[in-house]
């Protein structure tokens, strides 16, 4: 039969992309020493380093084609010991003011795969694989076209199911159905004596108008899911999902402050100072690595950075980063920070939702009044480890008669503590 | 049967022949409508090519467009710093230790920074620093568009290159001619300025001159110590204490003193000072005195001469006139006191405050030091008499004017504007584009002092050091800076003060010093004293006829000089004795207005209109609106300076007559004035009118030393009375009676603050520091007439009455009421600030319909203002009338031109505390704002708040301690003690409202 073939036809395409996959796989796992040099070499020498660019240390690319792997792994694990002994290290060190750090926690083996890293060979194809790996990144797109086809193949069969039973009736196989004007008919008389019907419709409709019209008047300034577009396509997912970076390193204000405060350039340029590129192989949205280079340069255009020279133009205009603001309470609402930071310790996760896998951000909570007080009424106060609480808790305790007390029953509740 | 009655409308319908009403029966109007003259031009109607149909398509269009745009909400843009200040985390105050010292205003301040903005003003505590109103009012004026924003010459701008390069030029020219360089400026205390313009050259010339004079006082000093200040006084000291016209609870020799004062008026312990005012204007010390002698201003002198006569040569006066009397009375206290009495003057007369001096040195006052001087008034009337005359000959090549307004507040001040033509180079350095700075030839933009650096001596060693809190608004410079400039120096005035600083070999570090604000360094000084015959020289005043009235010119609490008259607070700020807001005016006893026909009244809204007079003293003539006041001298007027200032300040800000002209030879006292009602009426804008409690006991409790030393009284059944109510047939203590279940505060804070009635002086400090804390507006005038002011927290004053219940025998019911709403021709004054009482049992909330007023666990009464729907039930219902209805959006509505609607004045508001929007209520929120702070610092902290922690802009500002503000769960707080002292009682306790703020009985010390 035809839907047979059909099936066949998904099978294979389904297949065939399996083993592409399965292929891409195989390749990458392929590079087993240099896969884990990668790792090190961004854990211990990326910033300093790069392969292809002199940074603050020369360019790594290849360099076991310039130096013997014994000299490089004396360098390496204590370069300031190994220039007393040997006159090259001497001459290298003389390349940057700056010393480079001994790694002595670096083995052997570590050392080696570093250097497999760095080979000319891997370096070459990772420029010509780039493509490969954007392909592989692509290859999620794949499955909406396995999902088309899926859904085809699915309104084929109900196709093939109707024109079945089609052709039976006309056979004469099935009951002769009734006509829908006949079948409307039945259902209005049913439907126009029956007053009991009628009015619990009425009652339905009012109370569902009502609900909506209320629930759509709540709406009205909730912002839940405002996702704006940046000035510039900041991921948080890059910053403090895979490079682990935590909230406040950047948002240091919101344990002191009411504010979490927006991390000032200064504070992106600690980074920035050595990281000018995004990593290979880096993707938001359809952007690549080339676009999101650009959105680096331009923290350095608003604080005049000059990538080249590693240097802060001399008499550069400052230009502030606009962001667009996600989260705005009204200005009748008090809210603290560092209450919920530092004294609640709560997680920044709780309200702002998972951050750490937010290309761009959006707001996760509704901050309605009704989402605060809820947290409030159920968050137990833990007054164990502050002194302030000490005598409170007891009072409370007393009071009422239970070990646990809310923000609620603190008087978390109460309207003055939030809008004055 | 139906009737057939015929009913016409006009006389024509009869006339059936009338051809109007044929018309009328085809036409509703008798003639055409003129639509296309009402339309407009008629042509221009035809040509248009918009149809009537195209007309509504655009309603259409853009009502459903505005409407659409409405659904979207606004981009809020957040722009965070390039580089962020290490001590600046966004959302978190600094504070910096600076002072103000602006010629007439000196104190050590704490200021308020929010990224970057100074925000308030408070009192540098641990620099015994004391702010009054103008002080803390002056953050504003740093935000005061009228400011001068540029260097001028001759009214165009001008580089400040530029500048210096020609003014260098003239100078050394001038120098070169023989002519002298005076420096004229205000006092500004600073041992660092004054070396400066000294390092100029012996030629230079450095004349200070206060607008107010102190300088007869600065004389007598001089003459007998050899060096031009003025010796402290330390009122705390003081058991007795006389002033003969001396308002030292006001700006008397630089004010200050009410610190010290209001430690000796306290009755704990059974003793307080006796204070003796004899003055002619009902001022701040008048009204806080004991006893209180109401003398014409040249009976000040005889008063100062048979107060020495007594005290010192044992004379005492056989007369029986009512001052002969006190004057017994007080020399029988001096003596009584001893070394712990104390007499200040303020007559401006040399020979008078030397018998100041004379007696204190007498008697040997503690409260005295005159090795310890009082720096802040130095200006010689001398000299700057001296120098309008040099100019005048010609004499003068260069006059470079510093912090001063002379052609403002000069009383010859055309003569001076003349005098300036015959100058070759006249130089401005000025803050406000005012007077003095158009008349020059050069006007320098100057900072304000949150933009300065500097070093001020206010008391022999004790220093201060003034820095910046925010970079420069505008394109300004210092005088200091200027200096150096010109001198040729490459040195910046901090290096210099810097190096000041060094020299003066203090015992602590700069930086510590910058961090604390002040230091100290010890004085060796021994008083060289001169002998001084007294007498000698003493001129009587010419008083004219026997029937002229005779003027005392007097400052403000709020305005002061008038340096800072552009600031709307100030202004709005009510006088604490008359209550008038916006205005300076005549204020006249009840006797004199009788005989000169001067009338106040009160319109239908409750707003008072007076009569206007023409003053005439000498040659100058002044008109003004003339207000009758209770404890005025018969025979003498009072007028307020500071006013009129027209140069340099918005047209709002406009109020007032300029009383400079009529304060010649720099006396306060002016004698031979006439007074003439003229034509008009003055409109004032009063806070509160004349009223009396008219025998209501439970407002304002009060009682006497002896009485309440008194062991066998029952506070609560005598002095301090608890109101009884009838419960079920029976009288019952007021306090016992509940409406509704008590609920129960004693978990965590409960917050209360206590109001000491007897140190209160009603010096208006706190009503500015609340504006500032809780972004209050400013209504402006014809609001505060309709009884729309914003005040959150206000300070009522209270006269008494010659009738009373005692003194009412005999007396006919109706006479009796109407008497006792008069105030007595001397009557004894009590202030009380009121704000919302927090009551545990708040009658407000009860009458709210959408709960938007409720009270909390922690005694403070909440006010959700984006709950409120503007019933204003709460304020009817309110016993304290203590809720304020924002009638308007003051924000953001040009109707209200003051801080909040320019750019620059916004920049001052308290950004934790909500400004709030047209049609809501609002009130006290006893500093919510403050006391959730301190609590999150001790959570953060992980300890117990201290008591000293919680504080209100209001506790904060009061420098005599009159308010205490704290938790009375804290057994061990001072205000938990103030709580349970026999001397405290809530305000209308009948009524059952059981409020959080607790009043202290005002005790006076009457009879000795």
């Amino acid at each position: 039969m035809k839907s047979a073939k059909q099936k066949s036809l998904i099978s294979k395409l389904a297949f065939t992309s399996i083993a592409f996959l399965f292929l891409i796989t195989l390749n990458i796992s392929a590079q087993g020493d240099a896969v884990n040099g990668k790792k090190l070499f961004n854990m211990n020498c990326a910033g300093c380093h790069k392969l292809d660019k002199d940074l603050v240390g020369p360019a790594l690319g290849g360099m076991s084609d310039r130096r013997e792997n014994a000299w490089l792994k004396s360098w390496i694990k204590d370069n300031v010991a190994f220039q007393k002994v040997d006159s090259d290290a001497k001459e290298a060190a003389e390349y940057s003011p700056a010393a480079m750090p001994a790694f002595p926690q670096l083995s052997d083996q570590e050392i080696d795969d570093i250097i497999e890293y760095t080979k000319p060979v891997v370096a070459e194809e990772m420029v010509a694989g780039s493509s490969t790996v954007v392909v592989a990144a692509a290859e999620p797109q794949d499955n909406t076209l396995l999902y088309i086809l899926g859904a085809i193949v699915f309104v084929l069969i109900l196709m093939i199911f109707n024109l079945y039973s089609t052709v039976n009736e006309l056979k004469g196989n099935a009951p002769k159905r009734k006509t829908i004007e006949e079948q409307l008919k039945s259902i209005w008389r049913a439907f126009a004596g029956n007053k009991f019907l009628h009015f619990l419709l009425v009652i339905f409709f009012l109370l569902s108008s009502a609900y909506l019209g209320f629930s759509y008047l709540l709406q009205i300034g909730v912002d839940q899911g405002y996702q704006p577009i940046q000035p510039i396509e900041f991921s948080h997912k890059i910053h403090s999902g895979d490079n682990k970076i935590d909230c406040q390193y950047c948002h240091s204000a919101a344990k002191h402050s009411k504010s979490s405060g927006i991390p000032p350039a200064n504070v992106c340029m600690n980074c920035h100072m050595n990281i000018a590129e995004v990593a290979d192989g880096t993707v938001i949205g359809n952007h690549g690595k080339e676009v999101l280079n650009k959105e680096i340069q331009k923290l350095y255009d608003a604080v005049g950075w000059d990538k080249d020279k590693l240097a802060y133009i001399e008499g550069y205009e400052k230009k502030p980063i606009e962001w667009v603001r996600i989260h705005n309470l009204p200005d009748f609402a008090y809210f603290n920070h560092s209450q919920h930071v530092t004294v609640a310790g709560l997680k920044c996760q709780k309200c702002h939702g998972p951050v750490e896998e937010m290309d761009e951000v959006y707001q996760y909570s509704p901050l309605t009044m009704d989402w605060c007080i809820s947290c409030h009424r159920e968050t137990e106060v833990d007054m164990t480890e502050n002194g302030y609480y000490k005598k409170i808790h007891e009072q409370l305790a007393n009071k009422y008669g239970v070990k646990e007390v809310t923000a609620a029953q603190m008087g978390g509740m109460e309207c003055g503590k939030c809008h004055y | 049967m139906a009737s057939n009655k015929k009913y016409w409308r006009s006389v024509e319908e009869l006339d059936e022949n009338s051809s109007i009403v044929d018309t009328l029966r085809q036409n509703e109007f008798v003639e055409e409508i003129p639509t296309d003259e009402f339309l407009g031009d008629k042509e221009s109607l035809e040509t248009s090519s918009t149809t009537r149909r195209d007309f509504l398509k655009y309603v259409g269009f853009t009502t459903a467009a505005a409407s659409l745009a409405a659904c979207e909400g606004p981009v809020k843009k957040a722009i965070p710093y390039i580089v962020q200040p290490n001590e600046v985390i966004p959302g978190v105050a600094d504070y910096y230790a600076t002072t103000i010292a602006d010629g007439f205003d000196f104190a050590n301040v704490l200021v308020k920074v929010r990224e970057g903005r100074p925000i308030k003003i408070e009192p540098n505590k641990e620099a015994l620093g004391s702010t009054n109103a103008r002080v803390q009012a002056s953050v504003l004026s740093l935000y005061d568009d009228f400011r001068l924003k540029e260097p001028t010459a001759n009214g165009e701008s001008i580089s400040w290159a530029d500048a210096d390069t020609q003014i260098a030029n003239k100078l050394a020219r001038v120098k070169s001619s023989g002519k002298s360089v005076v420096f004229l400026t205000g006092t500004d205390a600073s041992p660092s300025t004054a070396s400066l313009i000294a390092s100029l050259g012996e030629d230079v010339n450095h004349v200070i001159y206060d607008a107010v004079s102190e300088s007869a006082a600065a004389d007598a000093y001089e003459a007998i110590y050899g060096s031009r200040a003025l010796p402290s006084y330390d009122f705390s000291k003081a058991k007795t204490i006389v002033s003969v016209g001396a308002d030292f609870l006001g700006d008397w020799q630089g004010g200050g003193f009410d610190g010290g004062y209001a430690k000796g008026r306290i009755p704990n312990g059974g003793t307080m000072s006796h204070h003796i005012q004899i003055e002619s204007n009902m001022t701040l010390s008048g009204a806080n005195a004991d006893v209180r002698v109401m003398v014409r201003p040249s009976e000040q002198h005889v008063a100062m001469t048979k107060l020495y006569e007594a005290v010192v040569n044992g004379i005492s006066t056989r007369e029986s006139t009512p001052l002969a009397n006190a004057i017994n009375k007080a020399v029988a206290q001096i003596k009584n006191a001893g070394t712990n009495a104390v007499v200040v003057t303020g007559v401006q007369d040399k020979n008078i405050q030397l018998l100041a001096l004379a007696i204190n040195n007498y008697i040997q006052s503690e409260a005295m030091n005159v090795l310890v001087t009082n720096n802040t008034r130095q200006g010689n009337s001398t000299k700057v008499s001296q120098l309008i005359s040099d100019m005048k000959a010609g004499k003068v090549g260069a006059l470079i004017i510093n912090n001063s307004n002379p052609v403002y507040t000069l009383p010859n001040s055309e003569e001076f504007v003349a005098a300036l033509a015959k100058v070759d180079v006249t130089v401005t350095c000025s803050m406000s584009d005012n007077e003095t700075a158009n008349a020059t030839q050069y006007a320098l933009a100057a900072p304000h002092y949150l933009e300065s650096w500097g070093m001020v001596e206010m008391k022999s060693g004790a220093y201060s050091i003034i820095q910046p809190t925010i970079q420069p608004l505008f394109d300004t410079r210092q005088f200091e800076e200027s200096i150096l400039k010109w001198s040729g120096s490459e040195q910046t005035y901090y290096d210099y003060i810097k190096t000041a600083f060094a020299e003066l070999g203090a015992s602590t570090s700069w930086n510590q010093a910058l961090h604390d604000g002040s230091f100290s360094i010890a004085i060796e000084k021994e008083a060289r004293v001169n002998e001084v015959d007294v007498n000698a020289g003493y001129k009587k005043p010419t008083l004219g006829g026997i029937d002229a009235l005779q003027l005392e010119l007097y400052t403000k609490t709020s305005l002061g000089d008038g340096q800072q008259a552009n600031n709307p607070w100030l202004q709005e700020l009510p006088d604490p004795i008359t209550r008038a807001t916006w205005d300076n005016y005549v204020t006249i006893s009840k006797v004199d207005a009788v005989k000169y026909g001067v009338e106040n009244w009160n319109v239908s809204d409750g707003a008072m209109n007076g009569s206007v007079v023409e003053l005439t003293v000498g040659e100058n003539t002044i008109t003004a609106p003339a207000y009758i006041q209770p404890g005025q001298a018969q025979g003498s007027l009072g007028l307020a300076l500071g006013y009129g200032r027209k140069s340099g300040i918005k047209s709002e800000m406009q109020t007032g007559k300029n009383a400079y002209q009529l304060y010649s030879d720099f006396n306060k006292s002016q004698y031979n004035v006439s007074l003439k009602v003229v034509e008009g009426e003055h409109k004032f804008a009063c806070t509160q009118l004349h009223n009396t409690l008219m025998g209501r006991g439970d407002i304002i409790k009060e009682t006497t030393l002896s009485t309440y030393n008194d062991p066998s009284l029952n506070p609560k059944k005598t002095w301090n009375k608890v109101p009884m109510v009838s419960l079920k047939h029976e009288e019952v203590e007021a306090t016992t009676v509940d409406l509704w279940t008590e609920f129960d505060r004693s978990v965590g804070h409960h917050f209360n603050l206590s109001i000491d009635l007897n140190t209160c002086t009603g010096c208006g400090a706190c009503v500015v520091a609340c504006h500032a804390e809780n972004n209050v507006p400013v209504v402006g005038k014809a609001e505060v007439r309709k009884s729309r002011d914003m005040h959150w927290l206000r300070i009522d004053r209270y006269y008494s009455s010659d009738m009373n219940e005692e003194t009412s025998e005999g007396v006919g019911m109706v006479q009796k009421y109407a008497e006792m709403e008069d105030p007595s021709a001397n009557p004894t004054v009590s202030f009380q600030p009121l704000m919302c009482q927090h009551c545990n049992h708040a009658p407000c909330e009860t009458v709210c319909p959408v709960a938007a007023t409720s009270h909390s666990r922690q005694g403070q009464n909440h006010m959700a203002y984006n709950r409120c729907v503007g019933t204003r039930y709460c304020q009817n219902n309110c016993p304290y009338k203590v809720r304020r209805f924002n009638w308007f959006d003051y924000a953001n509505n040009a109707e209200f031109d003051f801080n909040m609607n320019d750019d620059l004045g916004k920049m001052v508001l308290n950004p934790d505390v909500t400004v709030r929007t047209r049609g809501v209520m609002e009130k006290c929120s006893m500093c919510i704002q403050m006391t959730q702070a301190s609590i999150l610092k001790a959570k953060k902290d992980g300890r117990p708040v201290k008591d000293e922690e919680f504080q209100t802009a209001c506790t904060n500002a009061c420098s005599t301690g009159a308010m205490v503000f704290g938790d009375i769960n804290d057994k061990e707080s001072k205000v938990a003690k103030l709580k349970e002292d026999t001397r405290a009682y809530h305000l209308l306790e009948h009524v059952g409202t059981k409020p959080n703020v607790v009043y202290q009985v005002q005790v006076r010390n009457t009879e000795v």
